[in-house]
């Protein structure tokens, strides 16, 4: 991937796909240390897929269940030096607490750091594909925060849906004011 | 700063365009979000073809969404369009640009463009 802001779009269409109705994104940038974390309450996993989604030539899948995602994003982070952890708790083990945690951590003084890129757009991308899904946003650089939780829309919203053109256009400026 | 007052106002306005609204959208836009398109650029795409949709006055007939991998990652990224009563035209290897002359041309004008279609050869 050409930005970590598309990884991030890649590894929280799984959490959708996991019927995740809350994901949290949290980007976390201290000093030469950036740090992405993603959160679902999605159905999780099982050991067994855990363990094949780190290592995608481990499994003789027959059906495309597993795929790529997790390994450019972990590859993406170990070449700065970095690393990817995953923790998941699957919904029939833990009914009520189930979900995966995703979190990579990179040098960003590193030759090899692929930039953060553009993402408001990946948070547009995820709204504007999964209006039901909420979205919890957090991008901290140094002492700036910027934040958006789309629960909070919903509740001024009244029904009208979060991918309506002129609500996305809304989160995209009000995105844009918040890191400028 | 945008405002939750200004965000208020949006709900107003749209609260009584979607009575309006309802029972159309009979033109869909699918834009492949998987790994593969991703990977090839479908973000700008997607994002391409939500902007000019709007500009084009088309959000009452024509809905965008989002799906998994088809199996053509070569192919990323792929755009269909599915149209009541009409054959699916799929279109590859798309760009923001190629998104936005489409919307002009074939969701607009009602003109498929064939440059940018799957073939056999593909």
């Amino acid at each position: 991937m050409k930005e970590l802001s598309l990884n991030i779009l890649d590894i929280v269409e799984n959490s959708t796909k996991a019927r995740a109705d809350l994901i949290e994104i949290q980007i976390v940038e201290k000093s030469n240390i950036l740090t992405i974390k993603i959160k679902d309450n999605g159905i999780g996993m099982t050991k067994d897929t855990l363990q094949s989604v780190s290592d995608p030539f481990y499994t003789t899948r027959t059906t495309r269940k597993v795929g790529m995602g997790i390994p450019l994003f972990r590859f993406a982070a170990e070449q700065t030096g970095g690393g990817l952890s995953i923790t998941s708790k699957y919904f029939e083990e833990h009914p009520t607490d189930h979900g995966t945690v995703v979190i990579a951590m990179f040098d960003k003084n590193h030759i090899d750091f692929t930039p953060l890129g553009d993402v408001i757009s990946t948070i547009i991308t995820l709204i504007q594909g999964h209006p039901k899904v909420d979205f919890v946003f957090t991008h901290n650089i140094g002492e700036k925060r910027v934040f958006l939780d789309t629960r909070e829309l919903r509740a001024v919203l009244e029904g009208v849906p979060l991918n309506t053109f002129e609500v996305l256009a809304w989160i995209r400026e009000n995105l844009e004011e918040q890191y400028n | 700063m945008k405002s939750l007052a200004e965000l208020q106002a949006i709900k107003d306005k749209m609260k009584n365009k979607i009575v309006l609204r309802e029972g159309s959208g009979d033109v869909r836009v699918v834009v492949g979000m998987a790994t593969c398109g991703i990977a090839a650029g479908a973000r700008p795409v997607l994002n391409a073809f939500v902007e000019e949709i709007n500009n084009a006055g088309l959000t009452d007939k024509v809905t965008v969404s989002q799906t998994g991998c088809v199996g053509y990652c070569q192919l990323e990224p792929i755009v269909e369009i599915h149209e009541a009563g009409k054959e699916k035209v799929t279109y590859i290897h798309m760009t923001a640009e190629k998104a936005r002359e489409v919307v002009e041309k074939h969701l607009k004008g009602g003109q498929v463009v064939s440059d940018y279609t799957v073939t056999d050869a593909n």
